[in-house]
């Protein structure tokens, strides 16, 4: 290929994808399968009502119901169920404990499963290679990456999300929130301490 | 299939990029294939694990050069085109040129939306008694089918403990190649990280698999 017919065909990957995305929405539209503004609400609920915060609700209220901590241990989406606007979360939520003995951390080598209702959509780096490999095999190297490290001792629980299940990580309750409301305390929940990959902020830390 | 999607314990891809304040979608294109998968799916054109399996038979240096959504896009593409809902000269074009092919479900319209929202449900009435019990040792079968499976390869072969029984579940083996649910039981399986990765491996670490009974043996 010379170097000027290469330049003729030098679309970005990006553009090229554009386009083609463009294309395929016409034609699912034209088809009569999809309305187009039934996509934009999709998006619109994925952009807005979806996110981490419902995740951090959650973690929060387990922090302050010794009961709700039980059930959400025993089924997550059982207790979950119970809250009311964050109750879509289907049938297959498990909600796994930190404590000082034992870190979790979620991931899924085979694709990027993740606990949309609870998270949101995952970040890129979840979905890329690099976490997909290496969780499973150097979950310390991979915390490291995210200047998190661990007690040497400490038991670490790597979750592979193979299935339907999914798995969403209860942090532990960060030391001076001593009579914290359910509101405040949310407020500190990251979605990287719901992953494993963090902790949540602690109390006066810069958010 | 032995692709290269099953990258569990792979070397060689570098550090893990956490980006402060990422945005939900970094293009708009992306969020329009997020919307069309899921919708396409709410109306039956395919199911999460066909998916899935369109995605992994992307080749493999498409596969690992393409970001996530263009992943998705290629295999919606493709998958929409060997179901039968669109064609390749349409693609060509950019345009319909014949009718739409009957949906499941029907139109994807406003009124579908909040259906996408809940999270789909998996479980299914149980065939049979489930074959292990909490407790059980299980060693994860060394199979290596060409089709769709959720074994990953870094655990064929080694044995590992039943830890939780999640019930009965759709199959994504069967589900994906379109040969029905064959539900089967679920179980969550934990391995010693020494045991996978040998005696250089973390000997603190423990990772579990999601495993379906057809991918256990007894020990």
């Amino acid at each position: 290929m010379s170097e000027h017919h290469h330049h003729d065909h030098d679309h970005s990957e990006l553009s090229e994808t554009e386009l083609r995305v463009r294309a395929l929405e016409t034609i699912l539209t034209e088809k009569g399968y999809v309305e187009p503004a039934a996509l934009d609400a999709i998006i619109q609920a994925y952009e807005t009502r979806i996110g981490p915060h419902n995740g951090a609700r959650v973690v929060a209220k387990a922090w302050t119901d010794p009961a709700f901590k039980a059930a959400l241990l025993e089924d997550g989406s059982k207790a979950i169920g119970t809250l009311g606007h964050v109750s879509r979360v289907g049938d297959h939520l498990v909600v796994v404990e930190n404590t000082p003995l034992r870190h979790n951390m979620v991931v899924c080598t085979l694709c990027s499963c993740y606990p949309w209702e609870m998270l949101g959509l995952p970040p890129v780096w979840y979905k890329a290679s690099p976490y997909r490999s290496r969780a499973v095999k150097d979950p310390r190297g991979v915390l490291a990456d995210f200047d998190v490290s661990l007690p040497k001792d400490m038991e670490i629980r790597v979750w592979d999300s193979t299935a339907e299940t999914r798995f969403l990580v209860l942090p532990m309750r960060p030391a001076g929130t001593e009579g914290w409301s359910e509101e405040q305390l949310a407020g500190l929940v990251t979605r990287d301490s719901m992953i494993g990959t963090g902790f949540p902020r602690t109390p006066g830390a810069p958010s | 299939m032995n692709g290269v999607h099953d990258m569990g314990g792979m070397d060689g891809f570098g550090k893990v990029e956490p980006e402060p304040n990422e945005p939900v979608f970094h293009a708009d294109w992306e969020s329009r294939v997020l919307a069309m998968v899921r919708a396409m799916g709410a109306a039956g054109a395919f199911n999460i694990d066909t998916s899935r399996f369109y995605r992994e038979t992307l080749p493999p240096d498409v596969y690992l050069s393409s970001s996530y959504y263009r992943k998705w896009f290629l295999g919606l593409e493709e998958m929409l085109i060997d179901k039968g809902y669109l064609t390749r000269e349409e693609v060509a074009a950019g345009h319909a040129k014949q009718p739409g092919k009957a949906l499941k479900h029907g139109k994807f319209d406003l009124g579908q939306v909040e259906r996408v929202m809940v999270r789909g449900k998996f479980a299914r009435t149980a065939p049979a008694p489930a074959k292990f019990k909490i407790g059980d040792r299980v060693r994860a079968k060394n199979i290596h089918p060409a089709t769709h499976t959720r074994l990953p390869r870094y655990v064929r072969g080694h044995v590992g403990i039943v830890e939780l029984n999640h019930g009965c579940h759709v199959f994504p083996d069967t589900a994906a190649m379109e040969l029905g649910e064959n539900p089967q039981w679920l179980y969550t399986v934990v391995f010693e990280g020494s045991d996978l990765w040998g005696e250089d491996g973390d000997p603190t670490l423990k990772v579990s698999i999601d495993a379906f009974e057809p991918y256990l043996d007894r020990t």
